[in-house]
Order: C-alpha cells, then sequence, then structure tokens
C-alpha cells in the first residue's frame, strides 16, 4: 500500500508540472480534457495494476480467489478443468511415494510426451517408401533438434511401457483391483495392451532394417492364428491364403510394404492413440467414481471377513 | 569370457529398458514387498490384541490423535505431481541427449538381420516361438495372458488385502503374480534379450555371438522317445500325455489352492465356474516353464502331434 500511495504522489507531481498551476478543462481539437479526470483515471489503473488478483481480467480467467484458505484451496482445484479429475482431498497417506509409486501419473505424462514429441516428429516425415527412411536422416541431421525430438519419443516410449508394468505391478500387490474397481483392473489391462501397440506399430515407421524385421516377426505370428491365417490349426481348411487371411488385413498385403508402413502409420498415429485416449477418460473417471485412490487402506483382519452374500 | 561382446549387448541403446529392468523390478518388489510385511506385523498384532484393534488407526505409518485424515490436494498431491513431471522430464532430457534412437540401413527385404528381434517387450512372445508352435506362442498365449489378466478381479474372492500393501492375507495371488510377471514374462524378456544370439541361439553372457556356431542337438518329439511310430496312436499317445500333464497339475494346484485353512475359507466363496477359470489359468501358466524345460534339458520338441495342430 505504501507503494500505491508513493507512485501515486509521483504521478500527481508529473502532472502537476506538465499543466502548470491551471487546472481547469480544455478543450483541444473539440475534445474535452478534464486533467483532473483522468489524473483520477490514471490511478486508478495504477491501484489495479498493483491488485492484480482483484482485476475483472483476473477473476475471469481463474474465477476463485488462490488464498490459503482450505476453500480456496478446494475450490482451485475443483473449478480447473485440468485439475478437477482430482478429488478436493485425499487421504493423507495416499500422498507418500512409496504407496503409489506415482507410476500411473507417469505414465499418463509419459503420453503427454509422445502425443506433443509426436505431433512435432509427424511435421517431418511422409508415410511412404521412398521417403520415409530419407525423412529419418533428414529429422537426425537437418532438423534443428530433430534428432532430440526423436530420441525423445523413443525413449519415452521405453519408459512408458516399463512405468505401465510397474503401475499394474503395484495396483495388483495393493489388491486395488479388488471390489468395487474390478473393472477399471480389466480397462487398465486394455490400456496396456493399446500401449503395446502404440509402441510395436510406431517401430516400423522409420523403415529401416531394424523396424522392419521386427514388424516381419511380429505380424508373420498372424500368419497362424488359429482359422484366421493361412498356416495356423484349421486356417487352410476353411480357404485362407496369404492373401486374405488377418495378416493380410493387417499389412494391408502379404509383405511388409508401403501399404503396411501407411496402415502402421495410421494405426499409430490417429486409430490408437484416439481409443488410447477413450479408454484413458474411463479409467481416470472411474477411479473418481470407484472412491478414489484405493489406499492405503487401513489394515483388514481375517477375523472380520463378512461372510458371502450371493 | 568376452567383455566385449557382453558390452556390445548391454550397452546398445535398445537394451537399456532392460537392463533398466533387472534392477527396477527388484527394487520394486522390495519396496512393495517391505511395506507388506510391515503390514502383516500390524495385522498380527492386532489380531492378539483385540483392545488394540478397536482403537488404533490400522496402518503401518504413524498417526497421531489430532491429525488430519485428509489433505488438500492443493498443494500436498499437485505439488507432488509436478515434481515427478519435472524429474522425469530431466531424466528423458538427458537419455535423449546421451543415448541415440538406433537407425539401421534401409529396409531390405532380401537381407535378413540375424538375429532378427521384435522390440523388447515382445521378446517374451519370441522366446516362447522356441517352445511352441507359433499359433500357442504367438496367438493363444498372448489372448489369454490379457484374458487372464482381466478376469483377475472377478475370480479372485478374498476380502482381505484391499487397498494395502501385505503377503500373509495373499500369499496365493502374490506368488501367482510374480511367477507370471517376473519368472514367466520379465525373465523370458531377459533371456530373448541378452542371452538369444544368431540364429536364436543360447550364448551364455559373455560368449562370443559366433555367426558360424553350429548346435548338434536332435530335437525329438516325446512319441519318438517312447517308441510310437504312427497315428493314431502318436495322436491319441500325445493326448493322454497333455490331458495328464492337466490332472496332475490341477491335482497340485488344487493341494496348493487347498493348503491352509485360510485359503479353504476362500475356495468356499468361489463360485465353480470360477474356480475352473483359475485352474484353467494355472494349468496353462505351469504348462510354460515345464515346456521349456522339457525343451531344454531334454531336447524335446513336441509332446503332442495330431495331424492338424502339435503342442
Amino acid at each position: 500500500m505504501a507503494d500505491n500511495k508513493g507512485a501515486g504522489a509521483e504521478k500527481e507531481a508529473v502532472t502537476q508540472s506538465t499543466n502548470g498551476s491551471e487546472n481547469g478543462a480544455r478543450t483541444l481539437l473539440g475534445v474535452n480534457i478534464d486533467p483532473d479526470e483522468i489524473k483520477k483515471k490514471a490511478q486508478m489503473d495504477l491501484k489495479a495494476i498493483q491488485a492484480p488478483t482483484k482485476s475483472e481480467v483476473y477473476k475471469s480467467i481463474f474465477r476463485v480467489k488462490h488464498d490459503q484458505t482450505a476453500r480456496s484451496r478446494t475450490l482451485g482445484v475443483l473449478s480447473n478443468v485440468f485439475l478437477h479429475l482430482h478429488p478436493a482431498k485425499v487421504n493423507r497417506d495416499a500422498v507418500r511415494y512409496s504407496f503409489t509409486w506415482g507410476m500411473g501419473g507417469i505414465s499418463f505424462y509419459l503420453f503427454w510426451v509422445l502425443t506433443w514429441t509426436g505431433v512435432l516428429l509427424m511435421f517431418y516425415y511422409h508415410p511412404t517408401k521412398v521417403q520415409a527412411f530419407r525423412d529419418i536422416l533428414y529429422l537426425e541431421h537437418d532438423v534443428p533438434f530433430g534428432k532430440l525430438l526423436r530420441n525423445m519419443h523413443r525413449w519415452a516410449a521405453h519408459a512408458m511401457v516399463l512405468t505401465v508394468q510397474l503401475h499394474m505391478f503395484r495396483v495388483f500387490l495393493t489388491g486395488s483391483y479388488k471390489k468395487p474397481r474390478q473393472f477399471n483392473w480389466s480397462i487398465g489391462v486394455i490400456l496396456l495392451v493399446l500401449t503395446l501397440l502404440l509402441s510395436f506399430t510406431g517401430y516400423l515407421l522409420p523403415d529401416d532394417q531394424l523396424g522392419f524385421w521386427a514388424v516381419t516377426v511380429g505380424t508373420n505370428m498372424a500368419r497362424a492364428t488359429p482359422m484366421l491365417g493361412h498356416e495356423g490349426p484349421f486356417g487352410p481348411q476353411l480357404g485362407m491364403t496369404p492373401f486374405n487371411d488377418v495378416r493380410f488385413a493387417l499389412l494391408g498385403g502379404s509383405i511388409v510394404d508401403a501399404n503396411a508402413l501407411l496402415r502402421a502409420y495410421i494405426w499409430h498415429c490417429i486409430a490408437i492413440p484416439g481409443f488410447a485416449a477413450t479408454f484413458m477418460i474411463v479409467h481416470f473417471w472411474r477411479v473418481r467414481k470407484d472412491g478414489g485412490i484405493s489406499g492405503p487402506a487401513r489394515v483388514m483382519l481375517e477375523s472380520e471377513i463378512k461372510p458371502l452374500r450371493r | 569370457m568376452d567383455w566385449h561382446q557382453l558390452w556390445t549387448i548391454v550397452s546398445l541403446p535398445d537394451n537399456i529398458p532392460i537392463v533398466g529392468m533387472l534392477f527396477i523390478i527388484p527394487f520394486f518388489t522390495w519396496y512393495g514387498l517391505r511395506q507388506a510385511f510391515a503390514n502383516d506385523r500390524l495385522a498380527e498384532k492386532l489380531s492378539n490384541d483385540k483392545e488394540l484393534a478397536r482403537t488404533h488407526h490400522r496402518k503401518a505409518h504413524p498417526f497421531r490423535k489430532g491429525w488430519a485424515r485428509e489433505v488438500s490436494v492443493w498443494p500436498y498431491l499437485l505439488r507432488m505431481e509436478f515434481l515427478a513431471a519435472v524429474i522425469v522430464t530431466i531424466i528423458l532430457m538427458v537419455w535423449s541427449i546421451t543415448l541415440d534412437a538406433p537407425l539401421e540401413e534401409p529396409a531390405n527385404p532380401s537381407l535378413t538381420m540375424n538375429p532378427s528381434k521384435a522390440p523388447w517387450y515382445f521378446l517374451g512372445l519370441q522366446e516362447m516361438l522356441v517352445y511352441f508352435d507359433p499359433w500357442i506362442a504367438g496367438v493363444l498365449m498372448p489372448t489369454l495372458i490379457i484374458v487372464g489378466l482381466i478376469v483377475i478381479p472377478y475370480i479372485d474372492e478374498n476380502p482381505l488385502g484391499n487397498g494395502y500393501y501385505t503377503y500373509k492375507q495373499r500369499r496365493f495371488a502374490i506368488w501367482t503374480f510374480i511367477f507370471g510377471f517376473i519368472i514367466l514374462w520379465s525373465t523370458m524378456i531377459v533371456i530373448g534379450t541378452l542371452i538369444r544370439g544368431p540364429g536364436w541361439m543360447w550364448f551364455w553372457p559373455g560368449m562370443t555371438w559366433d555367426h558360424n556356431r553350429l548346435i548338434f542337438e536332435i530335437n525329438r518329439d516325446l512319441h519318438e522317445i517312447v517308441g510310437i511310430t504312427s497315428q493314431p496312436w502318436i495322436g491319441i499317445f500325445g493326448g493322454l500325455v497333455v490331458g495328464g500333464f492337466a490332472t496332475v497339475s490341477g491335482y497340485a494346484c488344487h493341494r496348493l489352492i487347498t493348503a491352509t485353512e485360510f485359503s479353504r475359507k476362500i475356495l468356499d466363496r468361489m463360485s465353480l465356474l470360477q474356480y475352473a477359470i483359475l485352474q484353467a489359468l494355472l494349468i496353462v501358466m505351469l504348462a510354460l516353464p515345464l515346456k521349456i524345460a522339457a525343451r531344454l534339458l531334454f531336447r524335446i520338441k513336441y509332446v503332442w502331434v495330431t495331424p492338424w495342430f502339435n503342442v
């Protein structure tokens, strides 16, 4: 407040010196100019600048006060679109790292990192046999930070496969899949599969020997699908050939070639991220609906098991 | 001992996650089980002391009267999340600056890579190809893994250990998961990455990856060892062996499931369907290490040979 006064006084001094002793309204090119009025308005603006949290602009953006009262803290979380998936309060022991390991949240964060770096990579990449490999070379040698971008995308993908597995391990060890969270565990398993598929479809995209043979090995297994693959049990009897079986559908051909590259690209960049995002929404929503994270819950004793009602 | 070979495999940028896994998974297993044992000690103390059980806050973490049971998400949780994001970003940055993503020569269908390996997280499945035909290793087993994981909550009727670490209250579940996740899944990934070399041959750590190495091993089918030479007896014999295995391992699993009074109590809560699904999954899960042992130790290729499929 002291600052406020000081600044105001200074401003006053400045206006006085320019106006001299005359303080009445003047007319300039037909516009009325009242120095007192201008001074007042300038002081109002100055006050507003010094207390930005009281301005209409601030209120319109943040909606609630952000002081240290419990109410403000609660509202700060609940009225923010990005934070409102959180509850207002959590179990005091649930914020311990030792309980959650943070792997679910880290997986989600890695998904975001992958989305961002992936979008940036898409700017430089053409999913065609002629250009795909050259684009990677271009990225590595000419695009500013292109190599960093590609490295980050790949390592974040590896890390995500690992963190998703560790998340599942933790959820299992704490028995968090038990009632009422059974269904959310199943959603989680689907997300694990989608994570693996995302990683796998991305493998082919550089169109190098590594990706080509990895995807060849991977999709060759589809040949052996019972009934749907031309080398699987009962496949040939049902009319499966290399040109109409499930592998053909995956690759868009009988070998890993241009169509397979395009299909991998579309699965990788559009379809699977879309499915994954959808399942993630359900996953997070169910975490809240099923009562927040599972614990650390109170230890239950064997003698306290209630008889089962069917 | 070829240290250079070992270093070449271990330092391959794409293998970093597996080398990391060798430390991270044991660490988190210890980290989780340590808390499980702490809770088990508490549970034992409480079940011996009824009075304490009534008043205790029931956690291994300290709690005093007057402490709030809940804390605000802002700042207590959000600052943790922010910190985690910052740390992960730093790790990723350092990782991306120091190690380059691999890029081989342009794809060339006429030049097969040797060994040609799937991405590391599928190496467990690729390793299974040694022991089973592709329709089992590449299609049936992955499907069963996914289905098996999805049904876990629907067949686990043990109400204890919901939301806290425990070992004693969920011995069977924990051992099953550790067996599947660490002993089968993770170990096979490690074998596929670090052990398997050119020609998908077994190279112990430190052995040189010799592309000209020949192994004179004759894989035989079980019926050949026994001396059966013609269908349909081969098929009938194999069916009996597989059926026999299912019966024996099913019986063994049943003994395990009913080993203690507590586990019998849990079994009583299970429906017939739940029990049948549990048994089927356990038998398939046990078949895997058994087939691995049969193949690696006794050079048995197929156990059950029929005109349509081989197991």
